[in-house]
């Protein structure tokens, strides 16, 4: 059975209290929104990307415990980090929240606090929604990013 | 304004044996992670008693054949079966005759389909139509659709911090540009039981027909059509304990009779050349393609059952729970309800301070508990009330005041999770 304390542990509610990098981002130079259309959840991320290096970052935007600690915490994970870096994160990321056998927590770093997101299926796209966006962003992509 | 009696007017004190009726609906007997089921999401989809799910397993085990086709004993049994649901209907809704009963999908069909067949008949640019603050998306996008391909207006009667409609504002949108108002009985985000005859009543002085939208008003009121004296009313069979997949559309033959067919195919036709084809009468014109046989007839069955039960005491039954569980909400620190009109019916809307509704959902549920959490398919009025989403508790007559403690004490265990 699934258990409520291996989705919200102590980390996921601070960030969840207290985001990080939860603002607007004034000189950035990438932008994109993501919509999960079935609870009208939203976030906007924003970058500064600087020769492939993403110098900073920052998120705003509504959304339940889960999926504004996974901005937060993915933030700050990919503060310096390059765009291959980032993907291959949000690869990484993706296969853990939806439960792949060829997921490897061991490659995402603190972001493996979101582990136990798998076990409650209903709420991967919660997890998930900042890291479409930001690879909407990244992408340059014009649409907004949404979890469907 | 006042709203609709029914609800209300029923006696104190009447027996309503709510353990015993527990037993006609199997679904409710079982664990939920290890808790007792606890529904409340009643608005969503309601659950089936067993004269329903059985109506549906005679049918594919004895009866099941197409309809209006075959001169074959299975299919006259189909047919009649069928036939007999939408007269079950009729006499559900007090419709004059059983050719204005318009078997669809669903609301979210019906209501496509007047918008279509109707408006996009009758209406023309700067044409207006007439929707609330407090609709379904289902009864706000079809409307924009209409608009998109007419060239009218959609207009929009505003919901005050209660989450009654500001019946003045109705009043003052009403002219002579006024062609279509489409309203729901019930708001699903709210519970408002909106005062539809007195609407109706007034959009007729100017000749405008009105469409109501029923979804959530027929598992909680007894609905008469003529009564209430709306041209269209739409309602689907999965929230008033049907099957899923099955609806109806009620409309007055004289508006019936003036739109054309919504689909075009077989059952629908009287005779098809390639030069011309002659439409059905009512109600096949509208019924285009086999269409969900053993769901009317479940439908038929869930109307026999509800008809079976003292509609008064379930009434007060149900007026108790809303307000046992009103009272035990509103007494938890840092909870608001969303919705709080003097005539409500079946929902409880709330947001929790600093907790997400989709974190106090996914709480509730390993509880046992489910709730509806997010924007209910009314974007707008999640807005109206500056919240992103609410939890939504919604009742029906198999609810007890036990599971309301439940409920409560389970936001309690949101509350620790989340200090």
């Amino acid at each position: 059975m699934a258990d409520l304390d291996d989705l919200y542990q102590e980390v996921i509610l601070d960030h969840n209290k207290s985001p990080r990098n939860f603002r607007v981002l004034s000189n950035a130079n990438r932008k994109a929104e993501g919509y999960n259309p079935l609870c009208g959840d939203h976030v906007t991320v924003y970058l500064h990307l600087n020769n492939g290096v993403i110098e900073d970052i920052t998120f705003q935007g509504s959304g339940c415990a889960i999926s504004k600690a996974s901005a937060s915490l993915m933030t700050a994970e990919l503060k310096g980090k390059t765009e291959q870096a980032a993907e291959d994160l949000f690869e990484g990321v993706h296969k853990m929240l939806t439960g792949d056998p060829d997921a490897n927590s061991e490659k995402v770093g603190k972001l493996k606090i979101l582990a136990g997101v798998c076990k409650f299926p209903a709420r991967v796209k919660c997890a998930s929604l900042a890291w479409h966006t930001v690879n909407a962003a990244l992408k340059g992509e014009s649409e907004p990013a949404t979890t469907e | 304004m006042k709203a609709v009696p029914q609800y209300f007017g029923a006696r104190e004190g009447r027996a309503f044996d709510v353990t015993r009726l527990r037993e006609d609906f199997p679904i409710l007997r079982q664990k939920v992670h290890g808790k007792p089921l606890v529904y409340l999401d009643n608005g969503a989809t309601s659950q089936k008693p067993q004269a329903v799910i059985d109506a549906v397993n005679q049918f594919y085990t004895a009866e099941n054949s197409n309809i209006h086709r075959g001169v074959h004993y299975l299919s006259e049994r189909a047919t009649a079966a069928y036939e007999a649901a939408r007269e079950k209907v009729r006499r559900f809704i007090n419709a004059e005759v059983d050719n204005e009963i318009i078997f669809v999908r669903g609301t979210t069909e019906a209501i496509n389909l007047v918008a279509q067949c109707y408006g996009r008949t009758f209406l023309k640019p700067a044409d207006e139509v007439i929707v609330s603050a407090m609709e379904h998306h289902s009864n706000i996008v079809p409307w924009q659709m209409l608009c998109e391909q007419t060239g009218a207006k959609l207009r929009v009667i505003p919901i005050n911090h209660d989450g009654e409609l500001v019946i003045e504002e109705f009043s003052r949108l009403l002219n002579e540009r006024t062609k279509f108002v489409s309203i729901t009985h019930v708001s699903n985000a709210l519970g408002t039981i909106v005062p539809v005859k007195e609407i109706a009543a007034a959009a007729h002085e100017r000749g405008i027909p009105v469409l109501v939208d029923g979804a959530q008003a027929v598992p909680h009121l007894r609905v008469d059509v003529r009564d209430l004296g709306c041209d269209f009313y739409a309602f689907s069979g999965h929230k008033m304990f049907g099957p899923t997949g099955v609806g109806v559309l009620y409309g007055q033959r004289e508006l019936l009779d003036a739109m054309p067919p919504y689909q075009g195919g077989g059952d629908m036709i009287s005779l098809v050349t390639f030069e011309k084809t002659h439409y059905n009468v009512l109600p096949y014109k509208f019924e285009a393609g086999t269409p969900h046989i053993a769901g009317g007839i479940g439908l038929g069955a869930a109307i026999d059952y509800l008809l079976g039960l003292d509609w008064e005491a379930l009434a007060v039954h149900e007026h108790r729970l809303l307000s046992y569980a009103t009272d035990a909400l509103a007494s938890i620190d840092g909870l608001r309800i969303i919705g709080t009109a003097k005539e409500k019916a079946g929902v409880l809307s709330f947001v929790l301070n600093n907790v997400h509704a989709h974190d106090v959902g996914t709480i509730l549920d390993q509880e046992g508990v489910a709730v509806r959490a997010g924007h209910h398919c009314a974007m707008p009025v999640m807005q109206r009330f500056g919240v992103p989403a609410t939890t939504r508790a919604s009742f029906a007559f198999y609810n007890t005041t036990a599971e309301i403690d439940v409920l409560a004490q389970a936001i309690h265990q949101v509350r620790k999770v989340f200090g």
